[in-house]
């Protein structure tokens, strides 16, 4: 298939990973522990487990972290409760990507609740839920909007459409949530270990490259936005790598035949029109983040389930056992957790991140037993002085 | 009152006494089901079908015996419908055995309000695909239920075969230096499916693959009478069959992502939905193990088949990882291809 294979071709793969193989030992001895790099984006976690990347790399001298980007595993079990209590309502049509239906809340997911006769119907895009609305008149269609800053636009979009073409029985129950924010989060937390980042390709096509330089300014970690195929993550864990061996610290995009330098205009305006910062949002595993999700504007009030319904809207504390936060803050991996493959499986996740494919734990569970790596160490290794 | 007063046309759409045991169900028994199917056994209309059971034996050492039930929407799509479906299904499950597929039986479950012209293309499909397939349907049943307790259409066959003398295939007996095989391009029936829903705003051309694959499986069976393991890759895909393999035979298998056939619409679907071809539904693809040593005879012998032409030798069973499948790579990783607890859903971005 043109314009894939180009980047799953095993000889550019081995040649990129001959350039890792030279570099990132020395580095790592230098820390006395292997390089953590963290990919932001589900997506990309998705690609190294799909095409077994993590055997490829230097053993002892460079380690993905997975990271937060996987919008269906950080949604708290409050928020899936209030879908749930929607989805029960008699008048509405519940309707969400296909892979928040198996995200558990603490009273079961939407797959249950639609097997026991919630109306619950899988979309691929909201303006499919859009169009379940004009044809349902007689009922309230809510859309389950879900996502970072990649799939925020379409949600926006799809909203002034609605206002346009006078449809009133449609509203959004928001769950977008800021990547940026979250970094920022992370980056934050005291007994952090990551030496630099991969970047969410998909979300900087729309957001652009500026919204990382605190990353380089304030915490002193490069980032390189990153593409989705196997090629794309090779050659930038490679430029990070090459900047941390250089001594330098920037922000590098390596997805450069998507991501403009400054994002996209005409999506951050929808997106602005439709969408406004909200004060706190709370994220499963990480806890309550700073500015890190948006709610409708009060101009479109008409549209927000939050503002239309009435939603239980309790507060539901993750699973003790549960170490979905120590994950996605990159300070165990998912095979280290005292419940992976045990008490949380896919079968029965027991976190968030067991849930989704592009959870850190289901792809280790699915992908990632060939070779797993150490059991859980005693103490986290701690980061060193960074460049 | 006048006794002719009887309703001009006969209703188009099945409905409750068409189920009832009364004369609606002999008319669409005896009109629809029994001329569709045509063949002398049913054609007497017994409680049961009566088989010499030395002509059974004339054909091999065993039985085999399978049931199978068919629910899909929408019932008909590119490549086939549910009669078609409900066919080689069960023939294909007979056939994998190394059987000779012989009778199938047909049990209907139909929604009140079904549209006759429907149940009639159905019957006929089935009729046409079991004559094709050199089965009969000899026995049948029909029931009818109140709309909205099931979905337009469910069939339901049984079918019997039988299994020549000297061939054993079975999940367990892969080992290490045999030969993976699948008889053509994979995923082709679950990505019909799905994008015969509609609900994808997407058009490609692909069709099911819905075929029967008793030759197919006879020609294999002429050249290596000692195939190891054979199943069709249904539900669930290569992905899970090959576990089942690897796991009854306590073996590793060890698959070339390269070698894989896949249809390029096939594939360009499964890059759109972020969806795995190795897990996706065939209705008319084997998976088959067979001594290394004759691989490439086995190949060639389904090469000259029409239904073979796509096959490859997709990879090997090796002694480790024991009960495990591993894939290498396009790229040139490797990753563990696990069983899956549900269906595959499609990812957000």
């Amino acid at each position: 298939m043109r314009y894939t294979d180009e980047f799953r071709d095993p000889i550019k793969a081995r040649a990129l990973v001959a350039q890792i193989a030279r570099h990132a030992p020395p580095l790592a001895q230098r820390l006395g522990r292997p390089l953590q790099i963290m990919e932001v984006c589900g997506g990309h976690t998705h690609t190294i487990f799909r095409y077994g990347l993590k055997a490829m790399l230097p053993e002892d001298a460079v380690e993905f972290v997975h990271g937060p980007g996987c919008p269906v595993c950080v949604l708290p079990m409050g928020r899936v409760d209030d879908c749930i209590a929607l989805a029960r309502d008699p008048a509405v049509i519940f309707t969400t990507f296909g892979d928040a239906m198996r995200v558990p809340g603490s009273q079961g997911s939407l797959m249950q609740a639609k097997a026991t006769g919630a109306d619950v119907r899988m979309v691929y895009s909201p303006l499919d839920a859009l169009r379940i609305a004009h044809d349902h008149p007689e009922r309230e269609v809510v859309f389950f909007a879900l996502g970072f800053e990649t799939t925020m636009p379409s949600t926006a979009l799809t909203v002034l459409q609605a206002r346009r073409d006078g449809i009133r029985n449609f509203s959004l129950f928001c769950n977008h949530i800021t990547i940026p924010a979250t970094l920022r989060a992370i980056l934050d937390t005291p007994d952090l270990c990551l030496d630099g980042f991969l970047g969410p390709g998909h979300v900087s096509m729309v957001i652009g490259n500026r919204p990382y330089e605190f990353i380089v300014e304030r915490y002193h970690r490069p980032i390189v936005v990153s593409g989705f195929e196997p090629l794309d993550l090779l050659q930038s864990l490679w430029m990070v790598i090459r900047q941390l061996a250089e001594g330098r610290c920037e922000v590098e995009n390596q997805y450069t035949r998507v991501v403009p330098e400054e994002g996209n205009a005409a999506a951050l305006a929808a997106v602005h029109e439709v969408f406004e910062l909200r004060e706190f949002f709370e994220w499963r595993g990480l806890g309550s983040i700073e500015q890190s999700g948006v709610r409708v504007r009060e101009e479109f009030a008409s549209f927000d389930a939050e503002r239309k319904f009435r939603m239980p809207n309790l507060k539901v504390a993750d699973p003790q056992a549960c170490q979905c936060g120590d994950v996605l803050k990159g300070l165990i991996k998912p095979h280290q957790c005292r419940v992976f493959g045990t008490a949380c499986t896919p079968e029965m996740p027991l976190g968030a991140l067991m849930v989704s494919s592009e959870g850190a734990c289901a792809a280790y569970h699915r992908y990632g037993r060939l070779n797993p790596g150490p059991p859980r160490p005693e103490t986290v290794a701690m980061a060193g002085a960074q460049p | 009152m006048n006794a002719r007063l009887q309703p001009a046309t006969p209703p188009s759409v099945v409905t409750m006494a068409h189920g009832g045991g009364g004369r609606a169900m002999r008319g669409l028994i005896e009109g629809i089901l029994v001329p569709a199917f045509d063949n002398p056994i049913l054609a007497t209309l017994e409680d049961q079908a009566r088989l010499s059971l030395a002509d059974l034996g004339a054909h091999g050492d065993r039985l085999a015996f399978t049931t199978d039930s068919f629910v899909v929407t929408p019932i008909e799509f590119p490549g086939g419908d549910i009669g078609k479906l409900a066919v080689c299904g069960t023939v294909n499950d007979l056939a994998v055995s190394g059987a000779r597929p012989l009778y199938l039986s047909c049990g209907l479950v139909l929604e009140e309000g079904f549209e006759l012209a429907a149940l009639e293309r159905v019957a006929h499909s089935m009729g046409c695909a079991a004559r094709e397939a050199g089965v009969a349907i000899v026995t049948g049943d029909t029931k009818v239920v109140e709309r909205g307790a099931a979905d337009g259409i469910f069939i339901n066959t049984a079918g019997i075969g039988i299994i020549p003398q000297g061939i054993h295939i079975a999940a367990d007996r892969a080992r290490p230096g045999d030969v993976v095989i699948v008889s053509g391009t994979v995923g082709d029936h679950g990505i019909a499916i799905l994008l015969a829903r509609n609900e994808l705003a997407l058009a490609a051309p692909v069709a099911s693959d819905c075929q029967p694959l008793h030759t197919l499986v006879a020609s294999m069976l002429a050249i290596c009478p000692d195939i190891r393991c054979l199943r069709d890759a249904t539900r669930g895909g290569v992905a899970t069959v090959l576990n089942e393999f690897a796991v009854s035979s306590g073996v590793g298998i060890r698959l070339q992502e390269t070698a894989l056939p896949l249809n390029d619409a096939v594939r360009g679907a499964c890059e759109i939905l972020g969806l795995d071809p190795l897990y996706l539904a065939n209705e008319g693809k084997l998976v088959a193990i067979v001594p290394g040593t004759h691989g490439p005879a086995v190949l060639a012998a389904l090469h000259a088949h029409p239904m073979g032409r796509e096959a490859a030798i997709i990879g090997e069973v090796c002694a480790q990882p024991q009960a495990r499948v591993i894939l290498s790579t396009t790229i040139g990783g490797d990753r563990v291809v696990d069983v899956l607890f549900g269906e595959q859903l499609p990812r957000i971005c």
